[in-house]
């Protein structure tokens, strides 16, 4: 995909919020790349976490709103524990999932969970599930 | 002694064992673990956004509860419990703007929060205060012969500010399993995160995960695995149909939590364990190391 980079995007106020949001100065990271070295998930992601940040210190909002990465990631803190500029990783793709969600967006919806695994996981499960997940 | 104890829902429903065996274990170590009144619902994942206040008055209220009791301490068993419980307190007590705007957001409080109370986790009652030198003297069935693999999962000890153990190689759970005589196997993905709440909508990536966990503590001889987090315990013990499904050649491994091993070592009432509640049946591998009766 053709990322274009521009003064504005670099000004946006979308960095502003995820600065806000995750209370991490997001140019911090110098791209080691050690979390996506320890990222548990990301086999599953399409944009590795490391090139998430980097993605945001572009500006690219789209790209990284779209992507699948900020939904896969569940707060293991890994990345946390070992990053050595003390970036909270975590932290930041939480405040890119809240981005979404407070447009009242849901990533899933409570309605479409069917009844079979309502009854089947733990509530721990599901609690948190709703809270990452929806609006 | 006497000290206040958060369940959580997890283990008033679908880990009853975990909390069974932990009340009897305790008690008969001179513990009494003492519910908290009116308890509610910790919101089980610590808010990460800077300015989600209203989400840390679930587990604030709580502490207001602890109080109440007279009590200045509160015992967790499930780790993910414990993370948000722990966190959430630290927040408020570094920061006394979140602490105030918090206590004005708790309408119906007669007492007011000030950071008094302290959170732990039962680990760490049973290392720094009963000592698992003293949890081996009491040992009356050491767990001879049994190979555990150790599961931390990732809320218990990640990020270091909760953890009470080094986050990247613990020893806590070792240091349990050697106290009751069982022995700990070492393997590479004791810390490594099994998906969490992906249970509700990605099972297969739980699967995946879980699998790889699993089978590596297989390769290395465990017999079994031992944790502290129902959500863990889930995935790990419940989610093995759907390995066996995905993976028919895997061999199902029962999942302990620690309390059950406790319980059983000490010479309490098997039923204490409620070992019907776990999904994958224990009995068998206990019956032939002889831990428990019939053959
Ligand atoms: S580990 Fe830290 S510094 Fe390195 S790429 Fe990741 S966030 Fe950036
Ligand atoms: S917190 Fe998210 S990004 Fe960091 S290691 Fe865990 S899953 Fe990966
Ligand atoms: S975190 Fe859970 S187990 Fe803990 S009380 Fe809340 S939903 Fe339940
Ligand atoms: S449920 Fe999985 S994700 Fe959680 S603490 Fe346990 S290991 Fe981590």
């Amino acid at each position: 995909m053709r990322t274009e980079i521009s003064i504005q995007n670099l000004k946006s106020k979308f960095l502003d919020k995820v600065e806000e949001l995750s209370e991490e100065n997001i140019y911090t990271c110098y791209q080691c790349g050690k979390c996506s070295a320890g990222c548990p998930s990301i086999s599953e992601m399409d944009i590795s976490p490391c090139e998430i940040i980097r993605l945001v210190q572009l500006g690219q909002e789209k790209e990284v709103l779209d992507s699948k990465t900020i939904w896969i990631c569940a707060s293991c803190f890994t990345c946390v524990t070992r990053c050595p500029k003390g970036v909270d990783l975590a932290k930041v793709m939480e405040a890119l999932r809240q981005i979404t969600l407070r447009k009242n967006v849901d990533y899933v919806s409570p309605l479409s969970i069917p009844k079979e695994v309502l009854s089947q996981v733990p509530q721990i499960a599901l609690v948190s599930c709703l809270r990452k997940f929806s609006a | 002694m006497k000290i206040s104890y958060f369940p959580g829902c997890t283990l008033k429903t679908m880990a009853k064992n975990f909390e069974d065996s932990a009340i009897a274990s305790l008690s008969f170590l001179g513990i009494e673990m003492v519910e908290l009144p009116r308890w509610n619902c910790c919101g089980t994942v610590y808010s990460l956004t800077s300015d989600d206040l209203i989400h840390q008055v679930a587990p604030i209220r709580n502490f207001i509860r602890v109080k109440e009791a007279r009590d200045t301490r509160v015992v967790a068993l499930c780790s993910m419990c414990y993370h948000t419980l722990k966190r959430a307190n630290k927040l408020v007590k570094e920061d006394k703007e979140k602490l105030d705007k918090l206590n004005n957001l708790m309408y119906r409080e007669d007492v007011k929060y000030n950071g008094e109370v302290e959170v732990l986790h039962l680990l760490e009652i049973l290392k720094n205060e009963v000592g698992f030198n003293q949890v081996s003297k009491k040992v009356k069935m050491p767990l001879k012969g049994l190979k555990v693999a150790p599961y931390y999962g990732c809320l218990l000890l990640r990020p270091p500010e909760v953890g009470f153990d080094d986050p990247e190689s613990p020893t806590i759970l070792k240091d349990f399993l050697e106290s009751v005589g069982a022995e700990a196997i070492d393997y590479p993905y004791e810390t490594e995160c099994c998906g969490s709440y992906n249970t509700v909508v990605n099972v297969n990536l739980v699967v995946e995960r879980a699998y790889d966990i699993l089978s590596f503590a297989i390769s290395q001889k465990a017999e079994a695995i031992v944790l502290s987090c129902p959500l863990c315990g889930f995935n790990l013990d419940n989610r093995q149909k759907e390995i066996k499904e995905k993976f028919p050649d895997f061999k199902s491994v029962p999942v302990f939590y620690f309390t059950q091993l406790l319980a059983l070592s000490l010479g309490l009432d098997e039923k204490v364990c409620r070992f019907e509640l776990n999904f994958i049946d224990p009995r068998p591998l206990l019956k032939s190391k002889h831990l428990i009766g019939g053959v």
